[in-house]
Order: structure tokens, then C-alpha cells, then sequence
């Protein structure tokens, strides 16, 4: 029953997840409008949809320790292995390549599309009620 | 749910950006006091802003939230300008007063600065609360 539920909703429920966390990534970028030397970051939406499709998780790459001394870098929240520094279109002296126009546009749209997800989710949940009701 | 998260960034950025605020707010009060020795005069204090990690261990690696913290509040190293001011009780033997090394210019330029950053934060903070408040009534009619 519940990996027929996860077939139901499918796409639009890891993408929920993917969007929360781009969400908080994009976030961070906006705090961070004027720290020194913070590097502005980002995910690759499609591959890490992908790959949590696969996994059920949104989970990502993971290293191999070769050796004893070697540090695990992706212990609780591996995901952000997979994020990505962006390229700045106009570095500042200050080494921040924060963009904030790029960061707030980016926020408003991954909020829109998580609405979008939602939204089909509800969908989904309504019409299997209603099938349920057998109305 | 890394949308709470973001409450605690959000969080982190606002109080980061009152703190300036609030030295902007001190060097604007204080730019026109005047001491009698360049150590006593007053000198604009600049806070530093660093990235706060979850954790600094994997700070480079683990985590996607960073948010804002204010390091430290330095004072301005520029010099403090003196002026002949032999009538001024404050003067020293020479007659010289001297005043603070507040750049009004800069600071107003920082003030907006920072009210635009906090009204950043807090759309990111609005936006964030009503996804939740959409994600709890899911599926309800």
C-alpha cells in the first residue's frame, strides 16, 4: 500500500522536498547578501529529482573513506554534496558573489513551483478521496 | 523540515542587520561630538558580518543552511580631523578641538544598505511561513 501511495503522488511529492531544499539553500544565499567572502550556491534541480527518485530520499552522492584517517563528510545531510558554486557576473572586492536580484528572482520562482507541486499533490489526494467515497 | 530552517536564517540575517543598524544609528548620533584629544574623539564603529555554520567542522561540505552572524564591531581606523577652535572649552592647549571620524556619506549608503537586506530577509521569512502554512492544509478541502 504505501509504495503504491509513493507511486501515486510520485514525482510531485519528491519535489516537494527537493524545493524545500533549494528553498533554504537559495535562503542562505539572500542572508548572506553581504557577508565577506560567502560564496554564493545553488543545486541542480533535475539531477538531484532524478537521483531521489531512484533512492526515495532526497539523497545524494556519497564518498568512500580509502583511508582510516579520512573524514565521513556526509554523516546527517549529504544532500549538499551536490550543490554548486555559482559563476558571479560581477565579483566584488569583498570575495561575496552573492547576486542579490539573481537570488531573490530564483527564491520567487522555487516558491512558485513548490506551490505548483503542492497544488498537484492536493489534486491527487483529492481524487483519491473522492475514489475512495466512490463518489 | 529545511522550510523551518529557514525561519532560524531568516532570524540570523534580521538581528545581523539590526546590529547594524543600530551602529549606523550611533556613529550618525555621535558624528558631530568633539573631545580635546584625538584618542578621546569618537570613532565610527563598523560591525563585521561572517557566515554562521550548523556545524564548522563541515562547514564546507554539510550544510545547506548558513546563516549571518556579526563577528564583531570594529572602530574605524581613519583619522580624526582637528579643527582651531581656540574659544571651545574643550580645547586643548593649542586650541585645537577634534572631531569624530564619522562619514556621514558612508553611513547613510550603509543604512539603506541594511533596511534593504532586512526587507530581504523578512519576504524570505513571509515566503517561507505561508509554503508551510500551504504544506499543513494540504488535501483538506
Amino acid at each position: 500500500m504505501v509504495n503504491l501511495l509513493d507511486n501515486y503522488f510520485g514525482m510531485n511529492a519528491q519535489s516537494v522536498l527537493v524545493r524545500s531544499k533549494r528553498a533554504e539553500l537559495l535562503a542562505s544565499n539572500i542572508v548572506n547578501a553581504d557577508t565577506p567572502n560567502y560564496k554564493a550556491r545553488d543545486l541542480d534541480f533535475k539531477k538531484i529529482l532524478n537521483s531521489s527518485m531512484e533512492t526515495g530520499d532526497v539523497k545524494p552522492v556519497s564518498t568512500q573513506a580509502t583511508h582510516a584517517a579520512h573524514f565521513t563528510v556526509n554523516d546527517n545531510n549529504n544532500f549538499s554534496l551536490q550543490t554548486k558554486y555559482r559563476i558571479p557576473e560581477q565579483p566584488s572586492l569583498d570575495g561575496n558573489t552573492v547576486d542579490s536580484h539573481v537570488e531573490k528572482s530564483n527564491f520567487a520562482e522555487n516558491a512558485v513551483r513548490y506551490q505548483i507541486s503542492l497544488s498537484m499533490l492536493d489534486t491527487k489526494i483529492q481524487g483519491l478521496i473522492s475514489t475512495l467515497r466512490g463518489e | 523540515m529545511s522550510l523551518f530552517n529557514i525561519f532560524d536564517l531568516a532570524g540570523s540575517g534580521l538581528s545581523a542587520q539590526n546590529v547594524r543598524l543600530n551602529t549606523v544609528a550611533s556613529n550618525l548620533a555621535n558624528a558631530e561630538t568633539v573631545a580635546s584629544s584625538p584618542e578621546q574623539a569618537y570613532k565610527s564603529r563598523q560591525p563585521v558580518f561572517a557566515a554562521k555554520y550548523q556545524d564548522e567542522l563541515n562547514m564546507l561540505n554539510n550544510s545547506a543552511s548558513v546563516g549571518l552572524r556579526t563577528a564583531g564591531i570594529v572602530e574605524s581606523q581613519a583619522e580624526n580631523t582637528s579643527q582651531y577652535q581656540p574659544g571651545n572649552p574643550i580645547a586643548n592647549e593649542d586650541g585645537y578641538i577634534f572631531l569624530s571620524n564619522v562619514n556621514v556619506i558612508e553611513e547613510m549608503t550603509n543604512m539603506m544598505s541594511a533596511s534593504r537586506s532586512y526587507e530581504s530577509n523578512l519576504e524570505v521569512l513571509n515566503t517561507s511561513k505561508d509554503l508551510i502554512l500551504q504544506t499543513i492544509r494540504l488535501g483538506r478541502l
